[in-house]
């Protein structure tokens, strides 16, 4: 390696030759480098040439490479003189790259003694150890669940949380059995063959009802598709829910996605997208664009431990962290994806020791009880707003139905294991006892409530089954933003065929 | 009615062509022409797209021939697009750039995500001082997670925001190809139109020079089959301005194609606010003998090609079809009418290319003009290699392409 010529350089290089820093540049290894990495050798023909701190070769330049300035920012701060430092992530901004050189060796040549006890990183100081030893993989207690209500609707805790008064909690307690008979309903209607898939959400209600109620109406939502709740809190009517589940001609997506892909733009709940953990880093570009229109409002998206293992989920949750984004990342952990099982699918501590390792705050909940969902979610929204960071949610619960309605999950996994949970953990009547404790709900309540949401969920399905399906002119719009000639040819081709062959196409759309 | 105008005049005056109506080739609409005072000495076009011109002034600028005639008269020679002085001369890139700064300007929701995109100013300098001007936040540098900060552009286009993203090489989109093609190309439809995606996707792509084969990678082959996707490809300064801004206007997520070894080319382009279509095909030659369609870098190969073989005594026709998805085949189409003969040239794999489905698309629709079977002359279905030599050889060159017409034209 070439010496630096200018006099600082040489005396921070020293430094650099002391340290196993210069081990791994030479390495070519990743993650010294913030600066442009492998791909520097595509550089316009013709264009200026720019060192990067990976290439080993030369350190002789006029111009100060981002990582060398950034070095050398933290070296100088710590000796407390002021800096002119450019790197844009530095809490000082001065005028850009100005440069160090004009410091003087002698002026830092005492830098050189404590730099032997640590190191000055990107990042911060990184202290020197000689023992030799790694992180364990696993910790001895595992991360704790925090809750509010026992299993028997006794509130444990009264301290730091977010009070929920009876009217809200009427509401809550309203959505979460509307929420779970209108999942009953839609599954047996799915069983007679009147829709043709449906997911349930069965022993996920609290998550759903108590996390909805503590975002805002302004905040907007990327599901996965076990939420539902959040939209029905919003105020999509179980007619809205059921058109389209039927795909007819009143369900805002046209009729061109399987059931349960709900989505509203009026509610702020984007539309649901079949392929995994794909709405987690649309949700964090949401939070960005809210972030740069300063709106009083955050980004929240849901997934479960299998959504998690996807590489969206880690490339968003680190985005996120860098671009200081105002997101909740709500982890629905319910133990199985599908037919594997949460140890099959990562061997870390749950989802919420991640939060850690990317740099966002996180904490772990209990899932099944709505209060604690309650004020964790107001708590992360308020974090998430005011200090414009990220935060990540772990929910422990249990996916008591089948994975959907093309799934039997007594298949792959034992009928007293979902009975244990559907029974003793069910987060339905848990908020229920609590209710009952405060005199707010009885029995007769419960009768006439769950008589009146089945009422109104089956007229709801009758309505929709017997409503026309969407005009074939909605397969060819909304592609683009005008239909374009190529498509126009192909509907005009349609028609024709449909018109020639009448009876080999059904006769329920409107042509 | 009206058709596609370009309007040019004084500083400060916003032209803007039309983007392709739905309705037909012969309707096109103007949008919001603004300050035009007709009693001023400028030039107004307004010109049909079967060319029949409703009323113009004397100064006629090249630029507006280049857009509106799709079919032009021979004896036009395809110049720069700026007859006049008034222009300044810039290298492609550089095109890019001021189209960028210019959309930034105009639109405070307009943002660039990618990597190395900020203060490096991107791996081509097209990006290069925005971060400076409008801040890291709307100029973004992203961890080096294609898929996601696709997917995190594709969130914030949903949300308001009318994101560009860079794929520092188009290869590297490949590993974005989920968000694109599930997410980016269906979300309009899938949501009843009620979320919009007005992203950006660009990027340089083809065979550069010696950079190995995953970063040869010709992507348009691959993304030619999503829907609710539009396809362009820039070729020179003039058209990567104007298809720059023209995909930044778009309502629809555009991806916009840019070639690694056109980045220094030179050309004057107009002073001038100016849009491109982004549907539309450019007639770079007009001629008699035969059509020859191509894109990107091709052209240039073609033009070389094309001086071969006008000293031979033939009359190439030379249309730039700019819009891989849709194909403009109302130009095309016109000039096959007229020679009869077709020679496609692309970079792109002889299997599932734009040529090849150029080809089934001019067979589909004007069969009864061809007096020839379509020639299409595209790379070897191998990954590109290092050597110089044989990457040279993968590529269509000249030679090959005046053999090709002679024997067409025989």
């Amino acid at each position: 390696m070439s010496f630096p010529s200018n006099s600082f350089s040489r005396v921070w290089w020293n430094s650099l030759v002391q340290s196993r820093l210069l081990q791994r540049i030479s390495n070519n290894s990743d993650g010294v480098c913030n600066g442009p990495g492998p791909y520097s050798f595509l550089r316009p023909l013709g264009a200026q040439r720019w060192d990067s701190g990976t290439q080993s070769r030369n350190f002789v330049t006029q111009k100060q490479n981002p990582i060398q300035k950034h070095l050398v920012h933290e070296a100088l701060q710590s000796s407390g003189k002021s800096v002119h430092c450019g790197w844009r992530h530095c809490g000082i901004r001065t005028e850009a790259e100005k440069g160090v050189a004009e410091y003087s060796s002698q002026e830092l040549a005492s830098e050189d003694d404590g730099e032997n006890q640590f190191l000055e990183f990107p990042g911060g100081k990184v202290q020197f150890t000689s023992e030799m030893s790694f992180i364990s993989e696993s910790s001895n207690t595992r991360v704790p669940c925090y809750r509010i209500l026992d299993n028997y609707g006794h509130q444990i805790a009264t301290d730091g949380i977010y009070e929920v008064n009876k009217e809200l909690a009427l509401k809550m307690y309203d959505s979460m059995v509307t929420l779970q008979v209108m999942d009953i309903i839609f599954y047996e209607a799915q069983r007679q063959g009147r829709i043709s898939f449906y997911l349930t959400s069965i022993g996920e209600e609290a998550i759903n009802i108590s996390s909805a109620a503590a975002l805002s109406i302004d905040d907007v939502i990327f599901p996965q598709y076990r939420e539902p709740g959040v939209l029905l809190w919003r105020g999509f009517t179980l007619q809205e829910f059921a058109n389209q589940c039927f795909g007819n001609a009143a369900d805002y997506g046209k009729g061109r996605q399987m059931p349960i892909h709900y989505g509203s733009n009026a509610l702020n709940y984007f539309t649901i997208s079949s392929p995994i953990a794909t709405q987690i880093p649309q949700a964090v570009g949401a939070a960005y664009s809210l972030k740069m229109d300063k709106k009083q409002a955050c980004a929240v998206t849901y997934f479960g431990d299998g959504g998690s293992s996807e590489g969206d989920c880690h490339a968003a949750l680190n985005f996120a962290a860098v671009l200081e984004a105002p997101v909740i990342f709500i982890c629905r952990n319910n133990g199985w994806a599908i037919s594997t099982p949460s140890s099959e699918q990562f061997r870390s501590d749950g989802i919420v020791v991640r939060g850690h390792a990317y740099g966002i705050r996180s904490i772990r909940v209990d899932g099944n009880d709505a209060l604690a969902m309650y004020s964790a979610v107001r708590m992360a929204r308020q974090i998430a707003i005011n200090e414009c960071k990220p935060v990540l949610i772990e929910a422990l619960t249990y996916r008591v139905g089948h994975h959907s309605t093309s799934d039997d999950s007594t298949k792959y996994r034992r009928i007293d294991e979902i009975e244990h949970w559907k029974i003793k953990h069910d987060p339905v009547s848990r908020f229920r006892k609590w209710l009952n404790r405060n005199n707010w709900w009885n029995e007769k309540d419960e009768l006439e409530l769950r008589n009146e949401i089945r009422n109104k969920i089956l007229q709801a399905i009758q309505v929709a089954e017997r409503m026309e399906k969407p005009g074939i002119e909605n397969l060819f719009s909304d592609v683009y933003d005008k239909v374009p000639l190529n498509l126009q040819e192909q509907e005009k081709d349609l028609r024709e065929m449909v018109a020639r062959h009448k009876e080999d196409y059904p006769s329920d759309v409107p042509l | 009615m009206a058709s596609s105008a370009l309007v040019q005049g004084f500083g400060g005056f916003s032209g803007l062509v039309s983007p392709f109506s739905s309705s037909s080739p012969q309707k096109r609409l103007i949008i919001g022409l603004s300050n035009l005072q007709s009693e001023q000495k400028k030039s107004f076009i307004s010109v049909r797209s079967d060319a029949s011109v409703s009323h113009f002034s004397n100064s006629v600028n090249r630029a507006s021939k280049l857009v509106t005639n799709a079919v032009a008269v021979k004896g036009e020679s395809a110049a720069s697009p700026v007859s006049s002085k008034s222009g300044h001369e810039l290298l492609l890139f550089e095109a890019l750039h001021e189209g960028l700064d210019e959309e930034m300007e105009r639109d405070p929701r307009v943002c660039v995500i990618g990597e190395d995109v900020g203060h490096y100013g991107g791996s081509y300098k097209v990006t290069k001082g925005m971060a400076t001007k409008y801040g890291d936040l709307r100029v973004l540098d992203t961890p080096i997670a294609e898929n996601s900060f696709t997917g995190m552009a594709i969130g914030a286009a949903m949300t308001g925001l009318r994101p560009i993203i860079e794929g520092m090489n188009m290869g590297f989109l490949l590993l974005a190809y989920n968000q694109i093609s599930n997410n980016c190309g269906m979300l309009h439809y899938t949501s009843g139109g009620q979320f919009t995606i007005p992203a950006v996707i660009r990027g340089p792509g083809g065979v550069g020079r010696q950079l190995g084969a995953e970063h040869s990678q010709r992507l348009e082959s691959y993304f030619q089959s999503v829907p609710g996707l539009q396809m362009v490809a820039c070729s020179t300064p003039y058209n990567a301005k104007g298809l720059m801004k023209a995909a930044i206007r778009s309502e629809n997520p555009v991806i916009l194609f840019e070639h690694v070894l056109l980045y220094n080319l030179k050309e004057k382009i107009p002073d001038e606010e100016y849009i491109c279509c982004l549907e539309e095909a450019e007639m770079v030659r007009p001629g008699a003998d035969v059509t020859i369609l191509t894109y990107s870098r091709m052209r240039y190969h073609v033009m070389q090609a094309a001086k071969t073989l006008v000293n031979k005594g033939y009359d190439p026709e030379i249309i730039d079809i700019r819009s891989l998805k849709p194909f403009d085949l109302y130009t095309i189409g016109n000039s096959i009418k007229k020679t009869h003969k077709v020679l496609i040239v692309e970079e792109c794999m002889r299997t599932g290319g734009i040529g090849a489905s150029l080809r089934a698309a001019i067979i589909e629709n004007f069969w009864d003009y061809l007096d020839a079977p379509i020639m299409c002359l595209s790379s070897q279905d191998v990954p590109t290699p290092y050597a110089g030599t044989l990457e040279e050889w993968t590529v269509v060159q000249p030679p090959q392409i005046v053999t090709a017409v002679e024997q067409i034209c025989q």
